[in-house]
């Protein structure tokens, strides 16, 4: 393009400010287009639910404390991270995650698939103080969790808020849910949700594949 | 005729006081995270001070209550110097200074109350989003309806990059942000699992495109040639930059999610364009850097010249470390680890904060109505600081993200992995000192910036500082828009 037509661009305001537009819209159309499209398609696969009301609360409690700074939850497709912490993740895992929770540093190691490694007693002093049972750990401690209690119209109203961007909660579990959180802690609803995870969230395929490659290392 | 249209200075006064104070505010949680990582006991069991509430607060105050302010003071500085007009819509500026404050402030206090939507880099909740939407559009009008009564019939590359920062953040922070509120502390996002996590990159690595790098070279192409004194090396190659950096930028940010569960092609397509994005980084180092041909020598005397060449110098090495790191192979072994806290800090201590730096330096002083800033001593211990803190803290974290990296993978003759997790934290702690150390140079540095903006700003202070005149350039024909009368 001669220099006397690029001219226009340069003199006029509206024309400038439009051309913007346009060429910074066209990466992202492209990209997140499709994959919103698919995933409006597809179906959560068999054996992944939506999160009960304390992993719920737990989650919410993951987000809120920044969990997610520290720890991810993405097991790359990579030998040595499948060695680690076991079968690599896939999409189905986190279709309920809003958001998602897949991290982008590591100063404390990937949970995807933590449900289960260790007791609710180790998860509850580790929370409590990790220095406790990890002496050499950088993790700070988390007590006011163990003081703080769950409202339970608070993960009634969380739970019709997901309904209406289509997790499929139906009217007997939103009733249900002032009794499962009764008398629970947060320390209590996060706990549930790390021992969930990689356990809870899998589809039924994975759980197979998983189930045939345990024989891996130790985290 | 008497010309009765004066610069609005007052604005960019008021943000050039909230970035020296955004600064120091947002350094200082840096500083105080680093800490907490080599001693987790400073949380004193209280979740406000937790490392994992306020490395929120850390990366807000930098980029948006700092880098923002400095943004959008230099922007109103710039746009009115380059058009030779008065900024429109008086009122709406002041605005825009006091609504983004109330955002800083308001972000700042409720996320380490735990109020977060945890997307990186747009952790304020929805009511605190909405606000910063108003205020962005404000800031649009203001900047676009300046740029409308400019009497200078071209528009300076640098309002190129202003204006497509601003158009960029808007959209990028409006599509992100879109969530169902439960309550006025809590909501939830409208995209879950992969969709989110490509929204999500999407708009984090295009953040950085846009707030950190289109917004600063906005920056750079004005007080770079204002402060060598020299035309820009090739106004032309500006522009095929400006170009090709906003169009490719968008396509990199699946870049951030190699080796996930994000589609293989995504990534692939995120790899390829960061690749390409080497070109146009470093064509606008290198156009920088050479503006310099003929002004070197003042490097010699001038503290703020020195800041720029090495926030450019800065700017092209990241950028390259960027695109390397998305190479899928290098991605495997960086990815997660304290390297990319090295890159981004490379990136925002070295090209962002001494852009940032140099260009308050330079433009205070005209801001201010002095001839030049209070101390040149304390300008260049600024510089000596700024320069040695963040030797410290990139290279440590280097030594530490690739030593993190080689014992996760590393594996026995037999295959099994040789070392736990816990073994890489203990190998990289004493870096972590380093790290802090680091962070403290750069923090006492800001302070130094502070005391000589205070004592550059006593005539301001004393409310004795004129306001500027505009001048009025004789009127070309045919000029679109036709220019302005005098008494506008």
């Amino acid at each position: 393009m001669a220099y006397k037509h690029f001219e226009a661009i340069e003199k006029h305001v509206g024309l400038l400010g439009v051309l913007i537009a346009i060429m910074v819209s066209l990466g992202g159309l492209a990209e997140i287009t499709p994959l919103f499209m698919e995933a409006h398609s597809v179906k959560a696969p068999p054996g992944v639910k939506p999160y009960d009301p304390l992993r719920l609360i737990g989650k919410d409690v993951y987000v809120r404390e920044g969990c997610y700074l520290c720890h991810s939850q993405m097991i790359r497709a990579l030998r040595f991270e499948t060695e680690r912490y076991g079968h690599y993740s896939i999409a189905a895992e986190s279709v309920y995650d809003r958001p998602f929770q897949w991290g982008s540093k590591r100063t404390g190691p990937d949970l995807a698939r933590v449900g289960g490694k260790y007791s609710d007693d180790w998860q509850r002093m580790h929370l409590m103080n990790p220095r406790q049972v990890v002496p050499q750990s950088n993790m700070p401690a988390y007590p006011w969790l163990a003081h703080n209690k769950i409202d339970a119209a608070d993960v009634q109203a969380r739970m019709r808020a997901l309904r209406r961007l289509g997790d499929p909660y139906s009217d007997a579990e939103i009733a249900g849910a002032p009794a499962a959180v009764e008398g629970k802690t947060e320390l209590d609803a996060l706990i549930a949700y790390l021992q969930g995870l990689g356990i809870r969230n899998e589809p039924a395929s994975t759980a197979a594949a998983n189930a045939a490659a345990s024989d891996g290392g130790t985290p | 005729m008497p010309n009765t249209e004066y610069y609005n200075d007052r604005v960019v006064r008021q943000f050039l006081l909230a970035a020296a104070v955004w600064g120091i505010i947002g350094m200082s949680v840096g500083v105080y995270a680093a800490a907490e990582l080599m001693w987790p006991a400073l949380n004193f069991e209280t979740s406000w001070l937790t490392f994992s509430r306020i490395r929120p607060d850390h990366t807000f105050g930098v980029i948006f209550a700092f880098g923002g302010s400095a943004l959008m003071g230099t922007c109103y500085y710039v746009v009115q110097r380059t058009g030779h007009a008065r900024l429109a819509f008086t009122r709406l500026a002041g605005f825009t200074f006091w609504g983004w404050q109330l955002v800083c402030v308001l972000a700042m206090t409720t996320m380490p109350l735990g109020l977060t939507q945890s997307k990186e880099y747009a952790e304020p909740e929805w009511f605190i989003d909405i606000l910063i939407a108003v205020v962005w559009v404000s800031f649009g009008v203001v900047f676009f309806g300046s740029l409308a009564r400019r009497r200078i019939k071209h528009i300076y590359v640098a309002n190129w990059y202003y204006g497509a920062f601003i158009i960029a953040v808007g959209l990028l922070h409006i599509i992100n942000n879109l969530v169902i509120p439960v309550s006025l502390t809590k909501s939830y996002s409208i995209y879950s699992g992969v969709v989110d996590a490509m929204v999500q990159w999407w708009y984090g690595h295009n953040a950085v495109a846009f707030f950190l790098t289109a917004g600063f070279l906005g920056m750079m192409y004005y007080f770079v040639p204002r402060q060598a004194q020299q035309p820009l090396w090739s106004y032309r190659f500006s522009i095929v930059n400006f170009w090709a950096l906003i169009s490719v930028y968008m396509w990199a940010g699946a870049h951030h999610l190699m080796y996930t569960a994000l589609p293989d092609w995504v990534q692939s397509v995120g790899m390829a364009f960061s690749l390409v994005l080497l070109m146009p980084s470093l064509g606008s180092a290198a156009n920088g850097l050479l503006t310099f041909n003929g002004s070197w020598h003042k490097l010699k005397t001038d503290p703020a010249a020195k800041f720029m060449v090495m926030s450019l110098v800065f700017y092209g090495a990241a950028t390259f470390e960027g695109s390397m790191m998305a190479i899928k192979s290098v991605n495997s072994l960086s990815h997660y680890t304290d390297w990319t806290i090295a890159h981004v800090h490379s990136g925002s201590l070295g090209w962002v904060a001494m852009i940032t730096i140099g260009s308050l330096y330079a433009m205070a002083p005209r801001a201010l109505g002095r001839p030049e800033m209070h101390s040149r001593k304390s300008m260049e211990l600024h510089f000596w600081l700024h320069i040695i803190g963040t030797l410290l803290y990139v290279g440590s974290m280097w030594t530490a993200g690739v030593t993190e990296a080689l014992m996760w993978r590393a594996t026995n003759p037999d295959g099994a992995l040789t070392y736990g997790f816990l073994d890489s934290l203990i190998a990289i702690k004493p870096m972590y000192v380093i790290r802090w150390l680091g962070g403290v140079c750069i923090l006492s540095g800001m302070w130094v910036m502070a005391w000589n903006l205070w004592h550059t700003a006593a005539d301001a202070r004393a409310r004795l500082i004129k306001p500027i005149p505009v001048p009025i350039p004789e009127p070309v024909p045919h000029q679109v828009p036709a220019p302005l009368p005098a008494a506008g």
